[in-house]
């Protein structure tokens, strides 16, 4: 990166983007001037504060895992392979990217509802999707999982194929230059896509209320408990939100761009 | 570049201009109002725009609870019609009415059911069987009534989830996830033949009550009043009593 010569830029430019580093930082100093130091460590740490938060990190830590099982191959399909349609497949598998997560939330509810498409037959395996937790990690997974797709497959490409072809070429079986090459090398890529998708998880929101409801230690995950909180109780919910920015930060530092792609 | 960016901007500017020069409507009303009287409001703004000349009604719907955070924030209202008592009352306090608020409609619970009523649900004994209920949570109106009904008639309920709002209970229902809500009568008229309501005694218990006042430092204070007095008169209550409401 050093070796590369700087290019000045023009000088006006820094005004647009003072203008909109305030736009992102400000609300947060807002939210800041608000907080009730003297009982925060009260607020954070009431009963269903920590019941709310406890499930809001099992919720994440387990969508993040399902998002690493099936995301890795789906990258690795999309970065490594070519067929026909390969650019559609990967404009609708990123879909939940940009789909607000209310209409996430219903199309998850006509899917896995009681009333839903698969409704009868899971009714029939005696399990029921809605207003459960699993119906959390449903919500948290469909969400998160394009963004460790994307940002793998990003890593996938700039790190190409070099490795890969010698190691075939020496008679590696496809599944070893998977293990021993390919993901080795995409390590970096994978940890900052997985922490994206645990963070988008662990803020889900929309498609969670609109698909799993709100019940306290059942479906009542962090986001939900503030939304809750923000007319009763604002005190609470101001803390309650810092504990989210404070861990939306540690994640961003963990995942920052360019720390993953290798 | 130069042509896009202009294109991106006309409309912006155009909007702005429409707002300030347009001769129509001189005076706008501001008008605060529970989320359960959408319906209602919207017919009554319109009834009083067309008795008043250049005047337009401009209504926000939303939790009781929200909006008073709302006007204690800085939001600028002229009128505010709650869902509950307590509601008000929080506003009172808060020295934000400009005049004593006057009782104009009173909603009593009702159960709601899927078309079919799936899970055979009969009376309010039965919310407490097996079955998929949803409520609102306890810190909303409808949430605290459905407590209090619950602890007079002796039932113990345990809902599947606690929704923020009547609306997000009846939307469990119509899809079919909850085979029981508990929601206004009002709002089981609303939705029409999306859910059926069967009535319980024990809802007569706790009569839920709406209070209107006008609020506190309004520009237009007298006409803020006049609309009050417009929803608590003939036309008001007749909208009102059409949409399930009671008297209070």
């Amino acid at each position: 990166m050093t070796s590369q010569r700087q290019v000045g830029v023009p000088a006006w430019i820094y005004l647009p983007a003072l203008l909109g580093a305030v736009l992102v930082l400000l609300p947060l100093v807002g939210m800041l001037s608000r907080v009730d130091w003297a009982s925060f460590v009260d607020l954070v740490t009431s009963d269903s504060a920590l019941t709310a938060l406890g499930l809001s990190l099992r919720t994440s830590t387990v969508s993040t895992l399902l998002c690493v099982l099936v995301g890795v191959p789906m990258a690795v399909v999309l970065a490594r392979t070519s067929f026909s349609g390969q650019g559609v497949f990967r404009s609708l598998v990123l879909l939940p990217m940009v789909l607000p997560p209310v209409v996430g939330g219903i199309a998850l509810l006509y899917t896995f509802g009681r009333r839903g498409l698969l409704g009868a037959e899971l009714d029939a395996l005696g399990v029921q999707v809605a207003f459960s937790t699993i119906a959390v990690v449903l919500a948290q997974t469909f969400v998160s999982l394009p963004f460790l797709v994307v940002s793998l497959e990003g890593a996938l490409r700039s790190a190409g194929q070099r490795y890969e072809v010698v190691a075939a070429s020496l008679g590696a079986s496809p599944t070893t230059v998977f293990r021993r090459v390919t993901l080795p090398l995409v390590l970096p890529g994978l940890i900052s896509g997985a922490t994206l998708a645990f963070a988008r998880s662990l803020g889900e929101f929309g498609a969670t209320i609109t698909f799993a409801g709100s019940l306290e230690g059942t479906t009542r995950t962090l986001p939900l408990y503030i939304y809750q909180l923000r007319v009763t109780d604002p005190d609470a919910a101001v803390a309650m939100s810092l504990v989210l920015v404070v861990v939306a930060v540690a994640v961003i530092g963990f995942a920052r761009p360019g720390r993953g792609t290798a | 570049m130069r042509r896009a960016l202009l294109a991106l901007l006309l409309p912006l500017t155009a909007c702005g201009a429409g707002d300030g020069s347009d001769g129509g409507d001189d005076v706008t009303l501001t008008v605060y109002a529970a989320a359960s009287l959408t319906a209602t409001f919207e017919q009554l703004a319109e009834d009083f725009e067309a008795e008043h000349d250049g005047v337009a009604v401009e209504l926000s719907f939303g939790g009781s609870a929200d909006l008073v955070t709302q006007l204690k924030e800085g939001a600028q209202a002229d009128v505010f019609a709650s869902a509950a008592t307590k509601n008000m009352d929080d506003l009172v306090s808060a020295e934000l009415t400009a005049a004593e608020p006057r009782d104009f409609a009173t909603n009593v619970l009702e159960i709601a059911v899927p078309p079919g009523n799936p899970a055979g649900v009969t009376s309010f004994q039965d919310l407490a069987g097996d079955l998929n209920l949803v409520v609102c949570a306890p810190e909303v109106p409808c949430g605290a009534a459905a407590q209090q009904v619950a602890e007079a008639a002796g039932v113990t309920l345990a809902p599947v989830s606690e929704e923020q709002s009547v609306t997000d209970v009846l939307a469990k229902v119509t899809s079919g996830e909850a085979d029981a809500g508990l929601v206004y009568i009002t709002d089981v008229i609303a939705a029409g033949g999306d859910v059926e309501g069967i009535e319980f005694p024990e809802a007569a218990d706790v009569v839920n009550t709406y209070p209107i006042a006008a609020v506190a430092g309004s520009d237009e204070a007298d006409l803020a009043q006049e609309f009050v007095d417009f929803v608590l008169g003939e036309t008001g209550r007749s909208v009102l009593q059409a949409a399930g409401f009671g008297q209070p």
